[in-house]
Formats: structure tokens, C-alpha cells, sequence
């Protein structure tokens, strides 16, 4: 029988956004982990969090610094809102400063040990009543000391010490590359249980950074990586894409798309926690049917959230007045926001998390993008894809109708990469399309998929003037609008055909 | 003559420990003739002292007077180098070329 002092391994929130989801309830509790990663990885960012959020529980922390002062830590991480010097001063975070002394030539004569480093740790934690401990980094330890042997195995003692403290600590390895060995000096021998891996990885002239669990000896993870970002004010905050599940609850409610033609080809209008996504080559009249999107929020209780990529407010105003909608009322009357950003100005992950704060801040029942296909030209594919689908899933989650709209890029027919990624998440798929006809662009449009209802299969032809979009009859005689290559189909070919699907439905 | 003050920081009573203690009274004797003053400090006793000196390495020599201020870390087996360290040796050349 195995004795009852042994227990299962404990997991301790860290508190960091999205770090539990990953890791299945936090770090495993009472033990050390190693936080590898290369220079600018955000190592020592998240190093200080772990301190800060278990700061704000009630538990003690201890930063053993062997590379920047104390002094410059603290200075740094005021931009993230972290006062660290006044937690010092409360007693409750205290730095072990083992910095470099750039004043100070050491000499070493003879054999040594860095027993007044383990004293320091174990005086400061009891200082604090240290839960948490730091270590940042391990490998600048090396370059302090001549004797590379001495020094790790005086490591090796601290891992042991920090581990007879019962405290959680994250120690933090500098690696050469981003997928290479895990850590230089083999630190990572000694304090391997546990092994946690940033990336800063240069994709396609973008910076993308992940967080890998390599391992939790003993406890569960999720696997893979995930896309984090560093947010002034916030500090690291991950972004769990399994934590997307599929369990949007399905709503039988319809909400108008502001076009009452379409809302009869949708069968009577969008679902209310549906993600429909429009998509259309260049000047069909994509941002149109997002602007009466959002004017069909007039009801009680119906607010709209838009956020712009491609256009500026004073243009969405404009051209919403120009086709008689009022943006400027609805704003007055709170039911509506409007944020305009450029895509460039961060990355995508950065989007997404604003995103979700808008819509958590605003609570709107229906949100409109304008346009996915700005905000993939500053991201590459992966990033493009888990962007998507945290951003829809939320949305779901949220029971708010989505509306998405894409830039294809040819003109006549084509899909785009939005298509690709977005269209088996998307409840709803309508198709805006050219089709030239007799010498003139006439436009076509049509409702691809409709989950979960019946809706026009047709292919309609619009026209786009003052008053908004207006969608009339079928296209009759006209075949391959959607391949880009319409072509006509006389009177007597359409009616032998008809006649054959007759005969073989046994009509 | 300048006096010299030297504090030895040390973990506990280890053989390393004592090790240190008894080359630096050996080193003292031989080479500064009662010109010092010289403190043990165990860290495990008065960590904050060590906190306050960013002490790492035990044993580390701190040469607090004259100045510069200098550390040694190490045993302090190897004479020349805590000499060298301490900046004891060009001090005795200085002495020794007044002298002439």
C-alpha cells in the first residue's frame, strides 16, 4: 500500500490570463519549473507576473535576479502597472539581487560555493512568506563564475533547496533557438520536471510569439502551442485556442440583416448567435450590406458593435448617410460603436484580445467586421486561422450575431484564404458576386449555406443606388455566375434539361 | 600606515569554511603584520548582511579599507591570487620602492 503523505500533484494558479486554461489548473504546485527561452521571449515578463498575481492572492514572492538589477526590473515593469517597489515596501515581494556588480572585479582564488545565494533565498523567502519564488535567469549565473562545474551543481542545490521550501518556482533558461536545445549550460538536467518553452518566432516579417507545456511530470497539459501576447497594462496573456469549444448553445431566434429581401432568401432573417460571413470582390457592395447590418439594430435592446479595418468613421458616416441610415443617432442613442483601426498598427493577437474587450465592455447582440481580408494581410496563415477562430467562437459564445465580410481578389468568382479558414466556421455564407452580362457588370447575389434552415437557393440579381441595396429576381438563362464565367443557356437547352431531372425524379 | 580591514563571509562550519578562515589568518600574518583588522561573517547566521553585500560565492574576501574596495571568492588557497586581488602586492612594491 502506498503510504497517505503520498498525494497527486497540486496545480497553483498563477493568475496569468489564459496560463490555467493551458495548463490544466496552473503550475504544478510546491515544485520548480523551468521557463525556457530565447533572448526577447518575454522570459522575465513573465517571471515578474507569476510574482504579481500571487502578490494580489495574498502570497508572498521572491525574484532572484542574476542579470538586471533590481532597480531596472522595477523600472521596466511599471509600464505594465506592476508598482513592484511598493510591494517591496509592504513586505511582500523582495528581490535576491545577484546581479553582476559592474564595479567589482572578482578574483577567485581557490575552491568555492554559492552558499550565501542559497542563505539569501531562504532568508528572503521567510521574509515574505514566500508561495512563489523566481529565478531569472540561470544562465547569466554562469557567465559571473569561471568554474562551470561548481556552478551547476550549486544550481542543482538551490532547485533542491527551493523544492525542501515548498515553494512554486519558475526558473528561467536562456535558449540560442527557437526550436533547438532546450537551454544553454544543460540547466535544464536538474531542473527538468517541468518544462515550459516561449517563443519569439520571425514568420514571414511578422513576430509571433507561443507558449509551449514541454512537460509536466506527473500532471496533465494541453499540448501544442499557443499564440501570447505582451499588453502594456496587462503584461502576457495567452491565448487558449482549445479553450474555443463547441458548445455554443443554438438559438431558433431570427434578428433582421437590415435588407428585408434578404432576410426572406435567409428565411426569415439571420440566426441570433450566427456567424455569417459575406464575401465579394472589391466595390460589390460588401461594406452596404454591413452598414445595413448594423442599422438593423433600431429594435429595443439591439446594439451594434462595428469594428472597422478599411475605412474611417467620418467615411462609414458618410456613405451610411448617403444611403439614408443615421450611424450618428444610433451612436447618440447608444446603440452603436464604432471602432476604427488600421490593421498594421498591431499584431493580431493584440486584435483579438481588444476585440473581446470591446465586446465584453459594450455588450452588443449583434457585431459587424469590415473586413476579415484587412487583417490578413498583417498576419501570416496559422496566426490568421487561430485569430479566426478564437474571434467567431467567442462571438458564439457570447449569443451575438456576427457579420464578417471578405475581399476576394479577382473580380469575377474566385475564393479567397478567409474563405478557406473561415467558411466551415460560419453558420452562414453569402456570396456577392459580378456577372457580366451582355456587355455590362450586373451583380449577383446568393445564400450559399444557411445552417440549420431552409433559405433561397437562387441566384439574385441586385442593384445599388440611393436608398440602399435592392435585391430583385433570380438570374433566368445564365449559367457558371459563381465560376466566374457566366454563360448563357437558350430557352429551348433549359427546358430539355429541366425535363430530364423530371423523368428521372419519376415525375 | 593604512590599516587594513578585511571581512570574510562563510556558510556555516563547513571544511571549506574553515579552510578559508585559516589561509586568510595565515595570509595576514605572513604578509601584513598586525596592519588589520579582520571579521568573520557566517551568511546562514546573518543572511542580511550578505543581502546587503551581494555576497554570492563562499568564501568571499571583501577588502573594505583602504580602497578600492575589493572581493576575493574562493578558499583562499592560492596566495599570489588573493594578494593580487587585494591589491596587496603593488602596495608592498609601493612600499618597498619609498623605502629605497
Amino acid at each position: 500500500m502506498l503510504g497517505s503523505a503520498i498525494t497527486a500533484v497540486e496545480k497553483l494558479e498563477t493568475g496569468i490570463p489564459g496560463f490555467e486554461h493551458v495548463s490544466v489548473g496552473g503550475l504544478p504546485k510546491g515544485r520548480t519549473c523551468l521557463l525556457s527561452g530565447t533572448a526577447g521571449s518575454s522570459k522575465t515578463v513573465f517571471a515578474v507576473q507569476f510574482l504579481v498575481e500571487g502578490i494580489r492572492r495574498g502570497e508572498g514572492g521572491v525574484f532572484v535576479t542574476f542579470e538586471e538589477s533590481p532597480e531596472n526590473i522595477m523600472s521596466n515593469m511599471l509600464s505594465f502597472g506592476w508598482n513592484l517597489e511598493q510591494m517591496v515596501s509592504e513586505g511582500r515581494l523582495a528581490f535576491v539581487d545577484a546581479s553582476p556588480q559592474p564595479d567589482q572585479e572578482l578574483v577567485e582564488a581557490g575552491s568555492y560555493d554559492l552558499g550565501a545565494l542559497l542563505a539569501r533565498i531562504e532568508y528572503a523567502v521567510g521574509k515574505v512568506q514566500a508561495k512563489r519564488v523566481s529565478v531569472d535567469s540561470l544562465g547569466a549565473v554562469f557567465s559571473q563564475f569561471s568554474d562551470v562545474a561548481t556552478v551547476r551543481g550549486e544550481l542543482y542545490r538551490m532547485a533542491v533547496a527551493l523544492k525542501k521550501m515548498a515553494v512554486t518556482a519558475l526558473l528561467t533558461a536562456e535558449r540560442t533557438e527557437e526550436y533547438g536545445p532546450l537551454a544553454r549550460f544543460g540547466v535544464e538536467e536538474f531542473v527538468a520536471d517541468n518544462v515550459i518553452i516561449l517563443r519569439n518566432v520571425l514568420d514571414d516579417e511578422k513576430r509571433r510569439r507561443t507558449l509551449e507545456i514541454l512537460k509536466f511530470r506527473g500532471t496533465d497539459h494541453a499540448k501544442g502551442e499557443f499564440p501570447f501576447t505582451v499588453i502594456p497594462g496587462e503584461g502576457v496573456v495567452i491565448i487558449p485556442l482549445s479553450e474555443t469549444k463547441l458548445e455554443q448553445k443554438s438559438s431558433t431566434l431570427r434578428v433582421t440583416s437590415g435588407n428585408e429581401t434578404l432576410d426572406e432568401m435567409c428565411g426569415g432573417g439571420f440566426f441570433r448567435d450566427s456567424i455569417i460571413l459575406v464575401s465579394g470582390a472589391t466595390g460589390c457592395g460588401k461594406t452596404l450590406l454591413v452598414t445595413a447590418f448594423v442599422s438593423g439594430a433600431q429594435k429595443q435592446d439591439d446594439r451594434c458593435l462595428l469594428f472597422a479595418f478599411e475605412e474611417s468613421r467620418e467615411q462609414l458616416f458618410r456613405n451610411a448617410s448617403g444611403w439614408g441610415m443615421d450611424f450618428e443617432t444610433m451612436e447618440q442613442q447608444g446603440k452603436l460603436k464604432v471602432v476604427c483601426v488600421y490593421p498594421e498598427v498591431m499584431g493580431l493577437e493584440d486584435h483579438l484580445i481588444r476585440m473581446k474587450r470591446e465586446i465584453r465592455a459594450f455588450k452588443p447582440t449583434r457585431v459587424a467586421v469590415d473586413s476579415l481580408s484587412a487583417l490578413e494581410r498583417v498576419s501570416t496563415g496559422k496566426s490568421f486561422r487561430e485569430f479566426v477562430i478564437g474571434i467567431t467562437s467567442f462571438i458564439k459564445h457570447q449569443e451575438i450575431v456576427g457579420l464578417f465580410s471578405s475581399t476576394t481578389p479577382t473580380l469575377l468568382g474566385g475564393a479567397s484564404i478567409t474563405e478557406e479558414h473561415i467558411s466551415t466556421i460560419t453558420d452562414s455564407i453569402l456570396l456577392l458576386r459580378y456577372v457580366e452580362m451582355f456587355g455590362e457588370m450586373r451583380r449577383g447575389i446568393t445564400v450559399l449555406k444557411m445552417r440549420g434552415s431552409m433559405h433561397d437557393k437562387g441566384i439574385r440579381e441586385y442593384a445599388i443606388d440611393g436608398q440602399g441595396m435592392h435585391i430583385g429576381a433570380q438570374f433566368h438563362g445564365i449559367a457558371g455566375i459563381l465560376s466566374g464565367q457566366p454563360m448563357q443557356i437558350s430557352q429551348p437547352e433549359i427546358e430539355r434539361m429541366g425535363s430530364l431531372f423530371r423523368e428521372e425524379l419519376g415525375e | 600606515m593604512n590599516k587594513f580591514r578585511l571581512t570574510l563571509y562563510v556558510t556555516g562550519h563547513t571544511p571549506r569554511s574553515e579552510k578559508g578562515i585559516r589561509n586568510l589568518q595565515r595570509i595576514c600574518a605572513e604578509e601584513l603584520q598586525g596592519t588589520y583588522e579582520m571579521t568573520v561573517i557566517d551568511v546562514l547566521e546573518q543572511p542580511q548582511l550578505a543581502e546587503d553585500q551581494k555576497i554570492l560565492a563562499t568564501p568571499t574576501l571583501v577588502k573594505e579599507l583602504p580602497p578600492p574596495l575589493r572581493r576575493v571568492i574562493g578558499d583562499l588557497s592560492d596566495t599570489e591570487k588573493v594578494l593580487l586581488g587585494l591589491d596587496i602586492a603593488a602596495l608592498a612594491d609601493r612600499n618597498e620602492r619609498k623605502g629605497k
